[in-house]
């Protein structure tokens, strides 16, 4: 069960109730002068947990563009992180515009980024992809005008 | 081989992290798009990019890239050494365009 009220996420399942680490991180709108550090901070945590390298490698890349993919569109926004002995799992929600299609936000190249952006190597349009390829599970939902919540569930061999 | 190795061979000027130098440097990958670098690049290699603003150095560290190499003799802004000071990146420049750069050092590295 997932209640996703006003960023204050709580996620109950079976697999979470037995974790090896928790920790949430809050991350600012529009302000990449700490774009990634977040991310830079769960990968050496999970390097100290003793994670195999591919499952580092893939929950680097989905915490990093689910990082900048807030800090690009959204107000503000949080990253919550659940290790279990099976999984990594990520609870990432935002307040912000939302994404009125999801389907079309998931094609590779598609972006709504603005030039800004562009101009600094971001909104090529991969991001959601990059995501959804380095998960097991991918789980995006979002409302117009309210924000967005992903589920990301990278399984530990 | 290593990044002062590289730096030797190619003439490359340092503008931060000279204390690391000895990073080894396993291969390469170049590229402007921080999402295809994120995607696709490895722990060891020497990043040769564009860009000169301060995420690249959160990229790196990310990664684990030996270096950044900034093509066309581009400056890194200052915010950008700052940070690859703080995070022990090796930013360099290159007078060469990524094409003749990326050949050069994946001659250097295949040998």
């Amino acid at each position: 069960m997932v209640v996703w009220n006003k960023l204050k996420i709580t996620v109950h399942t079976a697999e979470t109730e037995n974790y090896l680490y928790k920790n949430s991180f809050d991350v600012e709108g529009g302000n990449f002068n700490n774009a990634g550090a977040i991310s830079t901070q769960v990968k050496s945590i999970l390097k100290n947990i003793g994670l195999p390298n591919n499952v580092i490698r893939k929950a680097a890349i989905a915490c990093y563009e689910s990082e900048i993919n807030i800090v690009s569109y959204a107000r503000q926004g949080v990253i919550n992180l659940i290790v279990t002995p099976k999984t990594v799992e990520f609870d990432i929600a935002d307040e912000g515009p939302g994404i009125p299609d999801i389907e079309l936000a998931m094609e590779q190249g598609y972006s709504t980024a603005d030039r800004q952006i562009r101009e600094m190597g971001f909104g090529a349009g991969m991001g959601l992809y990059n995501i959804k390829c380095s998960s097991d599970i991918f789980n995006l939902t979002s409302e117009v005008d309210k924000g967005t919540f992903l589920k990301i569930i990278i399984n530990i061999p | 081989m290593n990044v002062e190795t590289i730096i030797k061979e190619l003439n490359l000027k340092v503008r931060s992290a000279s204390d690391k130098l000895n990073n080894n440097v396993t291969g390469g990958y170049t590229g402007d798009l921080l999402s295809d670098v994120i995607a696709n690049s490895h722990e060891g290699d020497i990043w040769i990019t564009r860009q000169v603003h301060q995420n690249i150095v959160a990229v790196a560290s990310l990664k684990e890239h030996a270096g950044i190499i900034l093509t066309n003799s581009c400056e890194p802004t200052g915010e950008t050494l700052e940070k690859a000071n703080q995070e022990k990146i090796p930013v360099m420049i290159s007078d060469l365009p990524a094409f003749e750069l990326t050949g050069k050092i994946y001659n250097l590295l295949v040998k």
